[in-house]
């Protein structure tokens, strides 16, 4: 708030200090506030005050801490603080250095409401409010024409996502009579497994809905990579280690409603699966540096989803943090990359960097170990538990993971290949980042090395009960080997024999045209709901309905009047006796019809 | 008392209706304005006796208190009414009410 209002006179370490300092605060206050909560074995609830209240229907502005808000907390508060620290760096040079901060500010406010809400409603007052930090942020570059153009994207299409989650109050309003977790969750406990499609599996596809659109899954995906158009450290914390996650959040918080509605359940790890493989695939073939690790994103969200979906929500969750871990990582490292190159994002013309600056290479080289999977970094124990969850579930669904982690570990390497790697193709001259970049960097480096150790399914025991299957040791070399095959690949094809890629693009050019042009996914939505939606806007309700009905109305309204009037208006003489005899007139003509008809008696 | 159940209501009322009858005419047709000012305070006079008789017709008090409310209602209008007749006058020189027409589309 402070920087909103006078960000445009502070000098701009005034405006970052007060950013980086609040989120400090807020930080150190999480770390107060969980040690002072100590073990966290049950929720700890603060009311405020009574929001709404109607009839016996009342909700509260209530804010909850449980060990998986404690989880949340720390990561938002976390990354964002690393990720506030590394902006007042990158963004030294920008236009609009306080409005870039205070919106920053702005979505952390939102996305702490969001995790501490301890009913849906004011989650989703947090939701929404993430969603206009996020629409925001993309479009901070306003006189980009293409950035203003993803912030909308996201906004609507984040609006048919809000549309199912708020059905899905609705319906939990009715079917509970309350919107408080605690309340739901115990009354929901007694009901029994639906094996059809009752009330419980419609809320949780209803609420998965929301969930898609906020964590950009199938089919609401599309506007994830659009929303790279933000700023990168924008990238790095509200598209890929926060708000994005908001809606795995949200299906883990729901869990007690999910494990009643297997159906729904199947739903989003069929979502999370489907996701996951398409959006792997269409990152092996961008060229542009954040929309390659914008479509891991998707990817590795549709993981979580997958893990959510099997049950094993707290790997799931897990997944959540090593991942907010790595990925902020790699598109901070992707920003720090990108900010060498004053502003060039396109991989094909970079290349050796490697040497140029080497801090930025070794962290992100970091990250990309850590997101293939490679023992024992962070992101190896993670999938490594969402895949033994799926393949305790349905083990066809532990082969795609497999395929898809290979291919994630194809596409991150790839990327570090062509940036790093083999001759440098572009014409700036690459400066390594400032301290106050890469010190960030460094910290995320460490903790995407070392974060799969913070045991975190153990942590939340309570809430999710460990998902069992035995630790087969075969299926964990299974999906290792599919990790390192992938970066074996990528070292063949783009550093060893950088021929081979065109070669084998040119082989299958049909398919590489597919992937490469994202399935035409936009096109199909472009054709089936956009155009049609406006031509039938224009000729419908603007040409028909707007000015054949409204406009005829309003015009009608205003043209009757004038004539009533231009007929009265001879009336009006002036002369007051003429006024006068009309009164006399009308009043003996009342009088008379008063007589006449009878009177009141 | 005696005095008032000789005379019977009727031609109280006939009264008032007459002079009422005088006030609009007269606001009608005499082209003066002070005639005019003077023809209103008629016709709220007429009503007055209306309202008086029918007060005492019915034993109520209402008509009386009615009557007062005209009465202050008429004193003050008639305070505003000639500080108008008195600036319009020094304006136009003219009483004329027909000269007096601009008011109009």
């Amino acid at each position: 708030m402070i920087n909103l209002l006078f960000g445009r006179r502070l000098p701009k370490i005034a405006v970052s200090g007060v950013a980086i300092g609040s989120v400090l605060l807020s930080f150190l206050w999480v770390l107060n506030v969980l040690s002072g909560l100590g073990g966290l074995e049950e929720a700890h609830i603060e009311r405020y005050f009574t929001w709404i209240q109607s009839g016996d229907f009342n909700v509260g502005f209530d804010l909850m801490v449980d060990r998986l808000t404690a989880v949340m907390l720390l990561v938002v508060t976390g990354i964002g603080l690393l990720i506030h620290i590394y902006s007042s760096g990158y963004m030294a040079h920008e236009e609009g250095f306080s409005r870039f901060f205070a919106y920053l500010n702005l979505f952390m406010f939102f996305m702490l409401i969001l995790v501490l809400a301890a009913n849906y409603l004011v989650l989703f007052v947090g939701w929404e409010g993430v969603g206009l930090c996020s629409y925001l942020l993309i479009g901070f570059y306003y006189l980009k024409k293409s950035a203003g153009d993803a912030g909308k994207k996201a906004f609507i299409v984040n609006r048919v996502g809000d549309f199912g989650f708020s059905l899905a109050m609705f319906l939990i309003v009715v079917t509970f009579g309350t919107l408080d977790f605690a309340r739901v969750f115990a009354q929901a406990k007694d009901m029994p497994v639906e094996a059809g499609v009752g009330t419980l599996t419609v809320i949780c596809l209803l609420l998965l809905l929301g969930a898609t659109g906020k964590s950009a899954q199938v089919p609401l995906y599309v506007w994830l990579p659009d929303a790279m158009e933000g700023p990168t450290p924008v990238s790095a914390l509200i598209h890929a280690a926060t708000m994005v996650t908001a809606g795995v959040y949200m299906v883990a918080r729901s869990s007690v409603l999910y494990l009643k509605a297997p159906l729904a359940m199947d739903a989003v790890a069929i979502i999370g699966l489907v996701t996951a493989v398409l959006a792997a695939t269409i990152g092996l073939a961008q060229n542009d540096i954040k929309k390659v690790f914008a479509y891991s994103t998707v990817s590795q969200l549709g993981y979580m989803f997958l893990a959510l979906g099997v049950g094993a929500f707290s790997a799931g969750i897990f997944h959540v943090v090593t991942h907010a871990f790595f990925k902020a990582l790699l598109f901070l490292g992707a920003g720090s990359v990108i900010h060498a190159l004053e502003g060039e994002q396109d991989m094909r013309l970079m290349g050796g960097l490697r040497s140029k600056i080497p801090v930025t290479f070794a962290t992100i080289f970091c990250a990309a170990v850590a997101i293939a999977g490679v023992p024992p970094f962070s992101g190896f124990h993670s999938k490594d538990e969402i895949l033994l969850a799926a393949h305790h579930h349905a083990p066809w669904m532990y082969w795609v993971g497999v395929v898809t982690a290979g291919m994630t570990a194809f596409y991150v390497f790839r990327a570090i290949f062509m940036t790093f790697f083999g001759s440098y193709r572009g014409h700036h001259h690459p400066h390594e980042s400032p301290w106050v970049m890469l010190g960030p960097l460094c910290i995320l480096a460490l903790l995407s090395l070392g974060g799969g150790y913070i045991h975190i399914p153990h942590f939340l025991e309570p809430l999710f009960p460990l998902a069992e299957g035995a630790h087969e040791p075969t299926l964990v070399y299974i999906s290792v080997a599919a990790g390192l095959a992938g970066i074996g690949l990528a070292w063949l094809m783009y550093v060893a024999q950088p021929g081979l890629p065109d070669a084998i693009a040119g082989s299958f050019r049909g398919l590489y045209t597919l992937v490469y042009n994202k399935y035409f996914v936009d096109e199909i939505y472009d054709a089936a709901i956009v155009h049609p939606l406006r031509d039938g806007s224009r000729s419908v309700l603007w040409k028909g309905i707007d000015e054949g009905v409204i406009d005829n109305v309003v015009n009608g309204v205003g043209r009757s009047a004038r004539n009533v009037g231009s007929v009265l208006r001879v009336m009006q003489s002036g002369y007051i006796r003429s006024y006068a005899t009309w009164v006399v007139l009308g009043s003996v003509i009342v009088v008379a019809a008063i007589s006449f008809l009878g009177g009141s008696r | 008392m005696q005095s008032m159940t000789s005379v019977p209501l009727s031609w109280y009322l006939i009264l008032s209706a007459i002079l009422f009858a005088l006030g609009v005419a007269g606001f009608v047709i005499r082209r003066n304005l002070i005639t005019v000012f003077m023809s209103i305070e008629l016709m709220l006079n007429a009503v007055n006796l209306s309202f008086i008789t029918f007060s005492y017709q019915l034993k109520q008090v209402d008509g009386h208190i009615f009557s007062f409310f005209v009465m202050v209602v008429a004193a003050a209008e008639a305070a505003v009414g000639l500080a108008i007749i008195l600036a319009i006058f020094r304006n136009r020189s003219s009483l004329q009410i027909d000269d007096i027409s601009s008011m109009k589309y």
